[in-house]
């Protein structure tokens, strides 16, 4: 059985290419565009892992990682927040909010596998 | 390959997203003057960044390096830190343009405009307090990781590491399982971990869910220390850690990490490449060329500045299909009825042939319903360009937009937007005063720019509006004299004067500004407008204001028409161009210079055209007064419209002419009547201006 991601991005280009990277490697993949659709479906369902950016509208990716958290099926489960290299304090922001660790934009397919790989 | 060509149909995606963004962030930028607001400013920010992250994804460097700045710019501005001025707005205004033509560029993969980008860069960095960079191409992201890989001191690399890792108790909550740090650790080398466990507290004091180890691990072979940091990345903040090379001394600080940059070491799987990403590399990739689900999000629609195609609205196609299966379920009950028909069926036949009409009726109007777009589009522009006219003329302006939603034509809509434009840019340039000029009048120093569309019995009226200094009466009347385009002893109407500016070679500006006033504006917005089977007229009063009233039909396509019998033929001619009909009493016919015949209206002389005489026709009769004369206006000309009798007053649909036979002079196009006839739509314009040709007569002054 596949691994399920949960990706959220409020950019429609990012998600694409998340989805269709991810897929590509085998991955079932399922999409939000900001943390309050995120946060509704993932109290519903589960997954194996959590990608989420940070600059959302509605709800921010440190946010939703907080909310995540709170939710049962969501305690143990990895979460990494996608950052800019610059932001320093959003990396510790979200380590704080209960994030796994981070993946850094601009970042292309490989990387992106590579990182998933880490924690799945 | 696969990878390469899909990457390029979502950058089409990041395209069309980016420049809905940088929509977004004008939009925002013109209300963030009035009100400093931080959901506002978060949008905007927001938006820049979505671009920038974008960009640097899909590998167009310079984007990302450019947008980087904007971003720099909004964040310090969302943040506090930094004062949100009229210059930086200004700035940031055009930092959009700039960004706009680099995204087109970009996608139609011409060269960038390198001065324009470099001049607004320093711009931005001139805001952010920065000396401005040597002109160097703009920056792409600094590189991350490779950033912190460094060896720390010493020419040659130790034989090994031991490291000391001490995680917090919360470790295993985030999800940062030591035996993935294991696993990659071995990757590198040999490696022994010995676990430490004298902070395990007894059994009923133990949480399952916190890490209580620690350990102490041995790893053999020449390894950056770089690459160790990479493994600890994510945990190395709150958790000590403590690396000592074999062969060296004291232990490193715990999550030193060396600013110097990268060595030459190779770079493995896990470490981030950050050099500007390009879609090329993904080549290096191993992704399996494995079956993959339709991306998610159907590639955009252009909008509708694009003639070839239009955004509708899902409601608007699903009505029109459950009006078609309405049809077809009309047509094959009157089909079946066909096939044996009694006198008692003609009841139900007529009903069936009235719905049958009915659900035509609907379907065509669901169908015109798709040509229709909201006038917003052609209104958007306007806040951008009042925003940047007023400040160049140092005038103060609110503009106030209602009607919106109102809905025409697309093709209506297309060509309506340069006039508005014109009529807009007028407005400011002649129409309001300088802010002192206005409080010496004692109004207010900001004026009022209001731009209005509402639909009026079957047509929509949009109405720009300012409460300025209105039109000087004497001065264009004046001027109108000079130009012979009114006689001398010519008395003209308050509404006649102020639509004189409509006439070609008007203007009575002192001074010709690049904004207006070469004349040849006003009377080309007539043209225009006319031409799209429209009226417009100006009313205005010394000292308060103007407002110009532009009519416009909704469709191209539908007209409505006043069909009219010369002979045996039958034409149709625009409601819109009709002013009035009338009997013709004989003594107000004079014959001018022959052939040709006025007619008294009141207080001017129109031309009689006799549409027997223009297109062959044999006519009832050739006298003026047997007949009704239609009064017809375009372009502030009027003529009278011989006819031998009216008929009905119906919608007619425009075939066109031209593409079914050829062009005409004075026919704008022809339908088909109810029973089966064909019958010519009348050019009026064009009937009007080749009769002005002929020499036919005074041209008339008054505008309606």
């Amino acid at each position: 059985m596949s691994k399920k991601i949960l990706t959220v991005d409020d950019s429609a280009s990012m998600r694409q290419m998340v989805l269709f990277t991810l897929q590509g490697a085998g991955y079932e993949v399922v999409q939000a565009c900001d943390g309050v659709e995120a946060l509704e479906w993932a109290r519903q369902s589960a997954v194996d892992l959590v990608l989420t950016d940070v600059h959302m509208p509605r709800m921010d990716g440190i946010t939703l990682v907080r909310e995540l958290r709170g939710l049962l099926n969501y305690k143990f489960v990895p979460m990494l927040i996608l950052t800019t290299e610059s932001s320093q304090e959003k990396k510790m922001d979200g380590k704080r909010a209960g994030a796994t660790g981070w993946i850094v934009k601009p970042f292309n397919p490989p990387q992106l596998l590579a990182t998933v790989a880490r924690v799945l | 390959m696969t990878v390469d060509l899909e990457m390029a149909e979502i950058a089409k995606v990041f395209f069309q997203e980016s420049r809905e963004g940088l929509d977004v962030m004008e939009s925002g930028l013109l209300s963030l003057g009035a009100t400093a607001d931080s959901e506002n400013i978060n949008t905007i920010f927001r938006a820049a960044h979505s671009i920038k992250g974008g960009s640097a994804t899909f590998g167009f460097a310079e984007v990302a390096g450019f947008t980087h700045g904007v971003e720099t710019l909004l964040d310090e501005m969302r943040n506090g830190v930094r004062p949100v001025t009229a210059e930086a707005i200004q700035t940031l205004l055009q930092a959009c343009d700039c960004l706009r033509e680099m995204i087109t560029a970009t996608e139609a993969e011409q060269p960038l405009d390198q001065v324009r980008i470099a001049s607004l860069n320093g711009d931005i960095k001139h805001i952010l307090g920065e000396a401005t960079e040597a002109p160097a191409p703009v920056s792409a992201p600094a590189p991350a990781e490779a950033n912190r890989a460094a060896d720390i001191g010493g020419a040659s690399e130790p034989s090994g590491w031991r490291v000391r890792f001490e995680p917090v108790a919360d470790l295993l909550r985030l999800r940062n399982e030591p035996t993935r740090m294991f696993a990659e650790l071995r990757r590198l080398g040999p490696m022994v971990a010995h676990a430490d466990a004298s902070r395990l507290p007894p059994l009923d004091a133990l949480d399952p869910e916190s890490c209580y180890l620690s350990w102490n691990i041995d790893i053999t072979g020449q390894i950056p220390r770089g690459k160790l940091d990479e493994i600890f990345d994510w945990v190395d903040s709150g958790c000590r850690l403590e690396f000592t090379p074999n062969g060296g001394s004291a232990p490193a600080a715990p999550g030193a990490k060396a600013s110097a940059p990268p060595q030459a070491a190779a770079i493995d799987a896990w470490s981030a490449e950050t050099k500007a990403v390009s879609p090329t590399e993904a080549k290096t990739a191993a992704p399996a060329d494995a079956d993959r689900g339709a991306p998610a999000g159907a590639p955009m629609q252009k909008a509708s500045g694009d003639s070839g195609s239009i955004r509708v609205a899902t409601e608007k196609v699903d009505n029109i299909i459950n009006l078609v299966g309405e049809l077809l379920i009309t047509q094959s009950m009157l089909s079946s009825f066909a096939d044996g028909i009694d006198p008692n069926d003609l009841d139900r036949l007529r009903q069936g042939l009235s719905q049958l009409a009915r659900n035509t009726r609907e379907l065509q109007e669901s169908v015109m319903q798709i040509r229709m777009l909201p006038i917003s589009f052609a209104f958007n522009r306007f806040p951008r360009i009042v925003h940047d006219l007023s400040r160049k003329l140092a005038k103060k302006v609110e503009l106030k937009l209602s009607g919106e939603g109102t809905e025409l034509d697309k093709t209506v809509l297309e060509k309506i937007s340069d006039p508005l434009v014109h009529l807009v840019r007028n407005a400011l340039d002649h129409g309001l005063e300088i802010p002192e000029r206005r409080v010496a009048a004692g109004k207010h120093e900001t004026g009022t720019l209001e731009l209005a569309a509402f639909h009026e019995g079957g047509n929509i009226i949009i109405e720009v509006r300012d409460d300025g200094a209105g039109l000087n009466k004497a001065k264009i009347l004046q001027k109108a004299r000079e130009r012979a385009l009114v006689a001398p002893d010519q008395e003209l109407t308050d509404e006649q004067i102020d639509n004189l500016i409509f006439m070609p070679g008007f203007s009575t500006a002192e001074q010709i500004s690049d904004v207006s006033g070469r004349g040849v504006g006003m009377d080309v917005v007539r043209r225009n407008i006319n031409d799209l089977g429209g009226h417009v007229q100006i009313s205005s009063r010394e000292g308060l204001g103007s407002t110009i009233r532009i009519r416009l039909p909704l469709t191209l396509a539908i007209l409505d028409g006043q069909l009219v019998r010369v002979g045996k033929e039958i034409y149709v001619i625009s409601l819109l161009a009709i002013v009035e009909t009338i009997q013709v009493a004989r003594e107000r016919v004079n014959t001018l210079v022959g052939r040709t015949e006025v007619f008294r209206l009141r207080d001017e002389y129109l031309p009689v055209v006799k549409l027997c005489d223009q297109f062959g026709i044999e006519p009832d009769s050739r006298s003026a007064e047997d007949g009704l004369l239609v009064v017809l206006e375009a372009d502030g000309k009027r003529v009278g419209v011989l006819v031998d009798d009216l008929l009905a007053q119906q919608q007619v649909v425009i075939k066109s002419l031209e593409s079914n036979f050829k062009s005409v002079a004075g026919i704008a196009g022809a339908t088909i009547l109810g029973d089966g006839t064909v019958a010519l739509i009348i050019d009026a314009p064009g009937l009007i201006s080749s009769a002005a040709k002929q020499g036919v007569g005074a041209v008339a002054a008054r505008a309606a």
